[in-house]
């Protein structure tokens, strides 16, 4: 490790510009994503418009929120089943806290906040101190989660979706930071896109450039090596379980501040696409490889074959059997340039 | 350690400055203190003095559905006032209502109410019901199988019929090219209304199917729809949750478009006062579960059948601005 024959070590050995941008995880998804974008230029007039891409990026940012600490879990090697409905336990606690409560609006989203990293601490926890595949447990949180939802809704507003919390305080000011928008001549920017932006960029450099993201990277590659190298192996796996309950709670207060009344249904089923967004951007389902970025361009690539499928005017009755082939063909193609990269580098 | 002390720390101080806020930053407007001044005392007693009958209700509701809420409330409601001792069940899978349906028989149950979303697979168990003396009355789906499979009665909107309805009104109010938002891909009722609609509207209609459960994709989908066809004038949701989210995409692709929708609730009625939406296609369900209870309880007491074989209809009824002031407190306590 001495400075002087840094050259002895192949490790160190200076590698060039290319090579690096080839071994980069979320490559694969970048090519993917521009063959989706290309398509979709030829297949759909209106997709090119300014207005339509900022449709586009407003329905990949709602799934890229999620997907960024999602990705990060994977690269940890786990799962959370439990981050789609998650996402609307936040949002009706918000709502039902502060209707309940005739606090102020900002008063539940605090609370929500608290209990949202709570259930985040309880995967987490239950993960490491059961020691039963990450499957297992987050199933569990998933099902007891969309119970909880039903239940106490019904419980306390009587009804399945919440009651309207727009005429109480707090409220505008609480769309503005969660669900505001700009309007740039025809285009609409959603605030959502910003907080993408930055959870992609501080998740990145997490990744990259600190000790916890080392961690990440090493208890995703092999807990029990990563144990032996004094890595604080059950504090960053609560911490990314976390980080899925932080990233929730955003994502359900931008459904209630957006849509007002929340639905206790909702959310079921959008696990998969965070999962979806991340593995298209090249996290590995095993763990210990991948990266943020590729989980935006993940979720992008999700953003624009929605809403693609839309702007071709394609007969509707196939909306489902396009989605699942334009994602398997990405993620083929994510795959298939991966390994030529691997086998160049 | 100390790491995790200073955590636990930090925490303790979170949670206490939100108790303490929320002691103190309280909501002078809106919240359920509002509601509940609003209120009025609503005691349920029954009014009879028949015997306490058991009636099984088992629809195909999914888990967490605003309109069979309300279906639940109006038989709720219809069983205080019969001295109806009422049970409730529901799956979105027809197996496991059937068997359902089963567990009632088994139970020797005084009545049972039925929605038929998928016929064939509760014909063979209606038919047990009947056969084991037990009256069935069915609701909300099924009016075309409803008297052949040995129901009382039928009570519910035809599909196909508030479809129509939604056509002509359109029609009327000159539209040329509509979209029909469909937020369950495969369901037959859906369908049926969209088929409807197409059928009587003057213009051009087009089915545009969307993920129900994932909001944030219903408006996403909607937006890019209007931003791909411009001419589109009018945009019909099926369910009222989609009316509000719609009117949004509308606003985002700077569309003209006017948003109406089947089903009513809170945001429809707000949205239709203001004129964000131009009209709602209510087909009562609270009347659906009411009148199921009452027409059990009616058979069991005088052998009174309703519809004379013929399905009773609770809709459609056009609801716009004018009524939607009237509605709306209706509306609140979850009965319309």
């Amino acid at each position: 490790m001495s400075a002087a024959a840094p050259a002895a070590d192949e490790r160190l050995a200076p590698t060039s510009y290319v090579r690096r941008l080839l071994g980069r995880p979320e490559l694969g998804a970048v090519v993917g994503a521009a063959a989706v974008f290309v398509f979709f230029c030829f297949a759909a007039d209106s997709f090119l418009k300014p207005s339509s891409l900022s449709t586009v990026l407003y329905s990949a940012s709602t799934i890229g929120i999620m997907a960024v600490p999602v990705a990060l879990l994977m690269i940890g090697g786990e799962f959370d089943l439990s981050a789609g409905v998650m996402v609307t336990t936040s949002a009706l606690f918000s709502s039902m806290f502060s209707y309940q409560m005739t606090a102020n609006v900002w008063v539940g989203v605090l609370v929500s906040l608290l209990v949202t990293l709570a259930i985040g601490f309880f995967n987490g926890f239950m993960l490491t101190r059961t020691k039963l595949p990450s499957f297992i447990i987050t199933l569990g949180t998933f099902l007891m989660l969309t119970g909880l939802n039903l239940g106490f809704t019904k419980l306390i507003s009587g009804s399945v979706s919440t009651k309207t919390i727009a005429d109480m305080e707090g409220f505008s000011s609480a769309r503005a930071l969660f669900a505001s928008q700009w309007n740039v001549g025809s285009v609409t920017l959603k605030v959502t896109i910003l907080w993408w932006l930055v959870l992609v960029a501080v998740a990145t450099w997490i990744l990259l450039r600190t000790r916890a993201g080392n961690w990440i990277f090493a208890v995703g590659g092999g807990a029990d090596a990563a144990r032996a190298t004094g890595v604080p192996v059950v504090k960053t796996r609560i911490g990314l379980y976390m980080g899925v309950a932080l990233c929730a709670w955003i994502s359900g207060q931008h459904i209630l501040f957006s849509f007002d009344v929340v639905q206790s249904g909702e959310g079921v089923g959008n696990e998969f696409l965070y999962i979806i967004a991340a593995v298209i951007g090249g996290c590995l389902m095993t763990g210990g490889y991948g990266s943020a970025i590729g989980s935006a361009v993940g979720a992008f690539i999700f953003g624009m074959t929605s809403n693609g499928i839309v702007y071709a005017q394609w007969n509707p009755d196939w909306f489902k059997f396009f989605l699942g082939a334009m994602l398997l063909l990405a993620t083929l193609l994510n795959a298939w340039v991966r390994k030529r990269a691997e086998a160049r580098a | 350690m100390a790491r995790v002390r200073t955590g636990v720390r930090v925490v303790g101080a979170v949670l206490a400055a939100v108790l303490g806020a929320s002691l103190t930053g309280c909501s002078s407007t809106g919240g359920k203190r509002a509601e509940e001044r609003a209120k009025a005392a609503e005691a349920g007693r029954p009014a009879v003095s028949t015997p306490r009958w058991t009636f099984a209700m088992i629809t195909h509701a999914g888990d967490g559905d605003t309109f069979w809420d309300i279906v639940q409330k109006g038989a709720k409601e219809a069983s205080a006032k019969d001295n109806i001792n009422f049970v409730y069940s529901h799956d979105d899978q027809a197996q496991q209502q059937a068997q359902f349906v089963q567990n009632a028989i088994d139970q020797k149950v005084d009545g049972i109410i039925v929605s038929l979303a998928k016929p064939e697979a509760l014909k063979d168990v209606i038919a047990k019901a009947v056969k084991a003396g037990i009256p069935v009355v069915t609701v909300n789906s099924g009016s075309a199988q409803s008297a052949a499979y040995g129901a009382l009665t039928h009570i519910g909107q035809d599909e196909e019929i508030a479809g129509e309805a939604v056509g002509t009104e359109l029609t009327r109010r000159g539209k040329k090219k509509a979209v029909c938002v469909l937020h369950e891909q495969g369901n037959v009722g859906h369908e049926q209304r969209c088929a409807g609609a197409k059928k009587t509207f003057g213009g051009s209609m087009e089915n545009l199917y969307v993920e129900g459960t994932n909001m944030p994709s219903v408006q996403a989908a909607v937006q890019a729809k209007l931003q791909a066809d411009p001419s589109v004038d009018s945009i019909v949701t099926l369910g009222a949750p989609f009316a509000p989210t719609a009117v949004k995409a509308k606003d985002a692709a700077g569309s003209k478009a006017e948003v109406d929708t089947f089903d009513l609730n809170e945001s429809v009625a707000r949205d239709l006062k203001s004129g964000a939406l131009g009209f709602a296609v209510d087909q009562q369900p609270y009347l659906q579960g009411y009148q199921a209870v009452d027409l059990l309880w009616l058979y069991r007491y005088n052998a009174d059948v309703l519809g004379g074989g013929r399905p009773v209809l609770t809709g459609p009824q056009i609801v716009t601005a004018a009524e939607a002031a009237k509605l709306e407190e209706y509306i609140k306590r979850g009965s319309r």
